[in-house]
């Protein structure tokens, strides 16, 4: 399996403020009653953008202005609560190509990761600087360089760091485990054999 | 002499197949538990690429979030809910999968399942795509809340790419006052130590109200770890660990029996143990606990007040409070004891354990739900269920005014027929009160021991469970 080494991500980005959004508020469990993650894009954030009978509320995602936006800006511990996979999902099949927030609760962190969805820390006052950036012009591009761990935007330059297993297997080509942890079959075996609960 | 260890190292070492490009490990999961929600995409994922589950045999199944708890027979009301029990009845009929489907009269939530069959034992690695996985530590395993790419990963290879943790000891001694329980003990931790105050460790419960407590009260505990932001929680496996696992269908047995309990002994923390954190907390200071907001960190004792964003400490605490109190529609400053509630829940992976049935209805016997109250009592699963109507704890919980529904997750989420209406205020034994998680995006949870819940029940409010059933 040949995984795309993602190095950097360009694109507009949307802000969607505040510490502990958490998975419920990313994707409300209802709209996981399903058995494929197709689709899930379109509830993104649903409880927070819409009424009940579906008609928009004031929220970030909703303008028109920062519509195609594919870099996700937020707060503090984002992606905390559930460890449900379907909020990464929904964000990347909304059209979101990374994330950048101050920090990342850990199952999401490494769900993201392992959908190729990198997610950037940055310091808040640096997210305040490409948030006020991307207000005045929403069409600006914004840089992740994944490699060098900084954000460019507007001849600005801010530190965007990665967890190193993270940023090594994104630039790498290794953010799905899969195929790896497949070639390790033997070992598997060899491990296993000195777990006695293990034996059929 | 080799150097002393804790329980999470040596089940870490005991499970390292190898160390990855990245520099993670790739670790071996014994024990798989799979449900409805997070694994049909994972085997859809599987099939893709043409794979196998590696050990059918150490994976196990049951169905507990979109069940329906007043209905039985399928098909369910909602097709999606059937689609859901369809897709892992076929998913494990091809991979040769242990279901506990609910023909089976083991069927429940799964955290409440793996311990109640001996499926979960000491010294073991146990992942699960659900974050409450934390539970099964209470039996001195290693336990992982997955994301369905990582379910995919176990399937098929039976391990998956984990970072090392660093391990924090919660120390809780002395003695707990009345009316005080597990729940309040979590609740008090998170408190203390903030719903990001884990990350990058697992947490190690210690301390003599530990060793004190039933497995029961020590997966209450274990099971919120990850509300406190924490990978894993876990106790160290001790002579009620095992007492609580002989005779169980999937314990060892004769001779393997003993062979095991020495493994498992060998499994526990050394006493020189060197830990990344200590922090010691006295069994006195906890109080029975209640959320206040938003997050299970937004507690506090029932004596007390709702805090006012003027006493914030931080910015960002102010901005939390404000929102809080906004959502929770409670006025800044003032008791939280009194508050109307209408809806009333027991149950959960929490609390939806024979023990927390029976301490509710040694208390509300002969008491009534108050007027206009929506009350309903939920077995974890259908074990719990049976030993409840054996005791007649069901007539007597039905008597005092609680439903008494099928097993299932129920009210805690959203994805069964359980739900709060409007911005309905619900007393509840679960454990997450973030906006929205009981089904109605406006509806308020406050979290709190079954106890408190019965209290809140039968007064309409939410009220000092000590007061109202004279416990001391
Ligand atoms: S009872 Fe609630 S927390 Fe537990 S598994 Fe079910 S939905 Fe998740």
């Amino acid at each position: 399996m040949s995984l795309a080494k993602i190095t950097s991500v360009t694109g507009r980005a949307v802000n969607v403020p505040g510490n502990d959004i958490d998975t419920d508020r990313i994707i409300p469990a209802r709209f996981m009653k399903c058995v494929t993650f197709d689709g899930l894009g379109e509830y993104l954030f649903n409880d927070v953008r819409r009424q009940l009978d579906g008609t928009e509320k004031p929220h970030p995602l909703n303008e028109a202005r920062f519509k195609g936006a594919t870099i996700l800006l937020s707060g503090a511990n984002f992606g905390c609560g559930s460890s449900r996979e379907h909020a990464p999902q929904a964000i990347a099949k909304y059209g979101f190509k990374a994330v950048i927030a101050e920090s990342y609760a850990e199952i999401f962190f490494g769900n993201s990761t392992t959908l190729g969805l990198p997610c950037a820390s940055a310091a808040r006052e640096d997210i305040a600087r490409i948030a006020a950036a991307v207000e005045a012009n929403p069409q600006l591009e914004v840089v992740i360089d994944v490699t060098n761990q900084e954000v460019r935007f507007g001849g600005q330059k801010v530190k965007a760091t990665f967890r190193e297993s993270a940023r090594d297997a994104l630039i790498n080509g290794r953010w799905d485990a899969i195929g790896e942890l497949l070639d390790g079959r033997d070992a598997v075996k060899v491990t296993a054999a000195k777990l006695p609960y293990l034996v059929a | 002499m080799p150097s002393a260890k804790s329980l999470f190292q040596k089940v870490w070492d005991a499970h390292t197949v190898r160390t990855l490009a990245n520099g993670q490990t790739q670790l071996l999961i014994g024990t798989h538990l799979i449900h409805e929600v997070t694994s049909p995409q994972a085997f859809g994922m599987l099939r893709d690429l043409g794979l196998k589950v590696s050990m059918p045999h150490r994976t196990f199944a049951t169905v507990d979030h979109i069940v329906p708890t007043d209905q039985l027979v399928e098909p369910y009301a909602d097709p999606l809910a059937q689609a859901m029990m369809d897709e892992l009845r076929k998913n494990c009929a091809q991979f040769g999968i242990t279901f506990f489907d609910r023909a089976s009269g083991k069927q429940g939530i799964v955290h409440i399942v793996g311990p109640e069959q001996g499926i979960t034992q000491p010294g073991t690695t146990i992942a699960c795509g659900d974050s409450h996985t934390s539970t099964h530590g209470a039996f001195g395993a290693i336990a992982f809340g997955i994301g369905t790419s990582q379910v995919r990963d176990v399937l098929a290879t039976q391990t998956m790419a984990l970072s090392a943790l660093k391990v924090r000891r919660i120390e809780v001694n002395g003695q707990l006052r009345p009316g005080v329980y597990a729940k309040d003990v979590i609740l008090h931790i998170i408190r203390t130590l903030g719903v990001n105050g884990g990350t990058g460790y697992a947490y190690e419960y210690a301390g003599s109200v530990f060793d004190g407590f039933t497995m029961e009260q020590r997966m209450t505990v274990c099971n919120m770890s990850i509300e406190g932001g924490a990978r894993a929680g876990y106790v160290n496996p001790d002579e009620t660990t095992f007492a609580y696992l002989q005779g169980r269908p999937y314990a060892p047995k004769g001779a393997e029996w003993d062979a095991a309990v020495a493994r498992w002994k060998s499994f526990a923390s050394d006493p020189d143990a060197k830990y990344d954190d200590v922090v010691k907390i006295d069994a006195v200071d906890i109080a029975p606990t209640v959320t206040w907001g938003i997050n299970p960190g937004q507690a506090i004792a029932i004596n007390e007040n709702v805090p006012h964003p003027d006493t914030a400490t931080s910015v960002d605490d102010k901005a939390g409070i404000i929102e809080a109190l906004a959502y929770m529609k409670l006025p800044a400053g003032e008791p939280i004891k009194g508050t109307k509630i209408s809806v009333a829940f027991l149950g959960s992976c929490t609390n939806g354990r024979l023990s927390d049935f029976q301490e509710v209805a040694k208390y509300v016997k002969g008491r009534k739900v108050a007027a206009g109250v929506k009350a309903i009592a939920v077995p974890g699963s259908q074990i719990v269920a049976l030993q409840c109507e054996k005791l007649g704890l069901d007539k007597i919980l039905a008597e005092a005014g609680f439903e008494w529904r099928a097993a299932g997750c129920s009210m805690c989420l959203a994805m069964n027929p359980d739900k709060l209406v409007g911005d309905q205020l619900c007393a509840s034994s679960s454990n997450r009160n973030f906006k929205g998680r009981q089904g109605s995006t406006t509806g308020r949870t406050i979290l709190m021991s079954p106890l408190m819940v019965a209290a809140a029940a039968v007064t309409g409010t939410v009220a000092d469970a000590r007061e109202v059933f004279s416990v001391n």
